[in-house]
């Protein structure tokens, strides 16, 4: 399943980098990318367990860049 | 230019104001000194406290969350480090001084990033975002997603189109520039294709659906620019690894700075720590990571905004580096359909000439025929026809104004025993004769593109050192185009397969480190478009195998489009030089200069923020696409 979210107060390009390789690491993502510009990201993960990626891709961002939120 | 601040850099902002305010009466408090003397270390320091936490406080706060999440090397970590070492030095104004610049260049770097966001924005601002349709007797607003194949939709004047669709009544004038680059109007009348993101300018029209909105073309042109940003130049991905490198080897350096020097040469520590602490400053690789991705996006969003659409940052790259561009002939440098461009009368005028074809050919719709009347121009006179007979693969015979006419090939005019010129034209020979003998010929091809020549001189002039053109077509005709368009080679009675194999072999000669594109109309040479090192699709409006396979889909059918492209990615590869140059260098220099001892924190937080600005400011211009 593919699916994009909007990047909310995403500030620092060197932040999403990060991110983006760290979303790569979560287990069932194929793939994953973040557009600084647009403030989206791409995420490509299994569907089973789609849901729980999310989340995880969600914390991953805070973490990253505590005002940076996910939006669907 | 109106200034537009979010929230955030609203609060920031405020906190700079009242900052500075309150450090510019420390400094003034303790210029006078007016505070007692045995006061005076406290005081200056919880003076100087008050705005420095007001001002990085958030810097502070960020750094202690990084660090109990385990991340050392952040910015907010090293300015943090960089300010609190300094107070520790006992320089209060310095570490209050950087961390205020630092929070003012972060706010106009973030105002900055917002604003070329939004002119991306705008620059794709193709969405439409309502249409209308007609329900039960009445006109609703819908959104154009609720839109299905055959609904019948309304669009008034003004309107963005919102699928794509078939116009069934009304005529009107659209403009595609938003899509094209195009400014002249394209007139639509019933039976023709409308394009979604077009703009409804007189008529009112009412529209059949024949694309749901997500497989629309605005939504796949927003989606190309968008997906365009992952795949990313070589330039790009270099800046991530570098980055990745950069800030620990510049850390590494500044503790190296502190400790090392001290303990061999018996030096104050205070002084080399100091200038490690100026390291920190510089050791964000920002300006880069900013800058770069964003000259991509700008060119891209730029290109798009003309009617180029590049599917990624590596193709703008690779197309910067072309220095071989392979052209397929029919409807890339012609037109793909056929004029008469040649008039060769015997004992009488064009004109008559032309007359008599005309006329011959009045009931034969093949494209030949219809090429011929069109030259002619004026209305055929069918009464003055009579005992009109077509012979298959020949041509025609016919009386007119009492005349024996024939008009056809050279096997017509043999079996009439006519001797015709047998002189060789790049083209369509069609001979014809009157009461028996010859009158002349025509010749009908395909017409060059009027922008060709001007395309082909504009790429030259950018520095392209070979043209080619393939094509299908005769050695004549294919040595006629590249003579009048001035190119240097060309492969002509190429089957599609050949195609493929003639471009391995151009690629084969090519210099390794340049590249070959091709440019073709995306009908029949998809094989080769996807074979070459940047593929060119063109006048792909709507045509979904093209923008499949090619790399780079021009939306009209302009060559002059082509030199547009490769002028575009010069100018973006150009910024993104620059500014990898620029910071590099700025950054070399200051840490080279702290080491010595002779820059200080300011020159530092310049080389950080002011840098990343700068670069910024440059990256943005690649937003501005000035044709010519």
């Amino acid at each position: 399943m593919k699916k994009t979210f909007k990047l909310e107060n995403l500030d620092c390009a060197n932040c999403a980098a990060i991110m983006e390789s760290k979303i790569r690491k979560i287990n069932g993502v194929n793939n994953a990318s973040i557009s600084f510009m647009t403030q989206k990201l791409i995420i490509e993960a299994d569907d089973s367990r789609f849901d729980a990626i999310v989340k995880e891709a969600a914390a991953v961002c805070k973490r990253v860049e505590p005002d940076c939120f996910i939006r669907e | 230019m109106s200034i537009i601040l979010n929230k955030k850099q609203k609060k920031s902002l405020c906190r700079i104001i009242l900052a500075s305010v309150i450090f510019i009466f420390a400094v003034l408090l303790s210029g006078l000194s007016v505070i007692p003397a045995e006061y005076s270390a406290y005081a200056g320091f919880i003076l100087y406290l008050i705005p420095y936490l007001l001002v990085g406080g958030d810097v502070l706060l960020r750094a202690t969350k990084n660090i109990i999440h385990g991340k050392v090397f952040d910015e907010n970590f090293l300015m943090s480090i960089a300010t609190i070492g300094a107070f520790a030095l006992g320089e209060y104004p310095e570490g209050v001084a950087v961390m205020l610049f630092y929070q003012v260049g972060e706010l106009f770097q973030s105002y900055a990033v917002n604003k070329s966001r939004r002119s991306i924005a705008e620059l794709m601002d193709i969405n439409p975002d309502h249409a209308y349709i007609e329900r039960d007797g009445s006109v609703v607003t819908v959104s154009p997603d609720e839109l299905s194949v055959d609904d019948v939709i309304l669009i008034k004047p003004g309107d963005r189109v919102p699928v794509d669709g078939i116009v069934i009544r009304g005529s009107s004038e659209l403009n595609t520039a938003s899509l094209t680059g195009e400014s002249l109007p394209r007139d639509v009348n019933p039976g023709d294709p409308v394009i979604s993101g077009c703009i409804n300018l007189s008529g009112v029209l009412h529209v059949r659906v024949t694309k749901i909105f997500s497989e629309s073309t605005v939504t796949r042109i927003l989606e190309l620019v968008e997906n365009a940003s992952s795949r990313k130049a070589k330039t790009e991905n270099f800046i991530t690894t570098f980055s990745r490198y950069y800030t620990p080897v510049v850390v590494i350096a500044a503790a190296a700075l502190a400790i090392i020097p001290p303990l061999l040469f018996a030096q104050p520590f205070s002084m080399w720590v100091e200038r490690a602490l100026t390291f920190l400053v510089v050791s964000c690789p920002c300006a880069l990571v900013i800058s770069i991705p964003l000259s991509f996006f700008g060119g891209i969003g730029g290109a798009s905004a003309s009617g180029i659409l590049v599917k990624g940052g590596n193709y703008l790259e690779a197309l910067a580096k072309t220095d071989t561009v392979v052209f397929d002939k029919t409807g890339t440098l012609t037109c793909g359909k056929f004029s008469v461009t040649e008039l060769h009368p015997v004992k009488m005028s064009e004109d008559q000439l032309l007359e008599y074809a005309a006329h011959a050919e009045a009931y034969s719709s093949h494209p030949i025929s219809i090429s011929i009347k069109d030259a002619y121009g004026k209305p055929v006179r069918n009464e003055a026809l009579t005992d009109v007979s077509e012979i298959a693969g020949h041509g025609v015979n016919a009386t007119f104004n009492g005349h024996r006419l024939a008009v056809g090939n050279s096997k017509l005019m043999r079996s009439l025993g006519i001797s015709i010129d047998d002189s060789v034209r790049p083209g369509t020979m069609i001979h014809v004769s009157l009461d028996g003998s010859y009158a002349g010929y025509l010749v009908i091809s395909d017409t060059v593109k009027p922008d060709a020549k001007d395309a082909i001189l504009r790429l030259k002039a950018l520095g392209v050192k070979k043209t080619v053109m393939l094509t299908g077509d005769s050695s004549v005709a294919a040595a006629s185009v590249a003579k009048e368009l001035g190119i240097d080679q060309y492969h002509a009675e190429l089957l599609p397969q050949d195609k493929v194999s003639v471009l391995e072999d151009i690629i084969n000669q090519q210099n390794k480190n340049r590249k070959v594109a091709f440019v073709g109309d995306g009908i029949n040479d998809a094989p080769v478009i996807s074979r070459a090192d940047v593929g060119i699709a063109m006048g792909s409006l709507g045509s979904d195998a093209a923008i499949e396979a090619a790399d780079i889909v021009l939306m009209d059918d302009n060559p002059a489009k082509i030199a547009l492209a490769l002028q575009i990615s010069r100018k973006t590869m150009g910024i993104v030089k620059q500014n990898i140059i620029f910071a590099l260098d700025v950054k070399f220099l200051v840490l080279v200069l702290a080491a010595f001892g002779l820059a200080n924190m300011w020159g530092a937080v310049f080389a950080d923020v002011g840098v990343a600005v700068i670069a910024i400011l440059n990256a943005m211009r690649t937003l501005n696409v000035k044709d010519k």
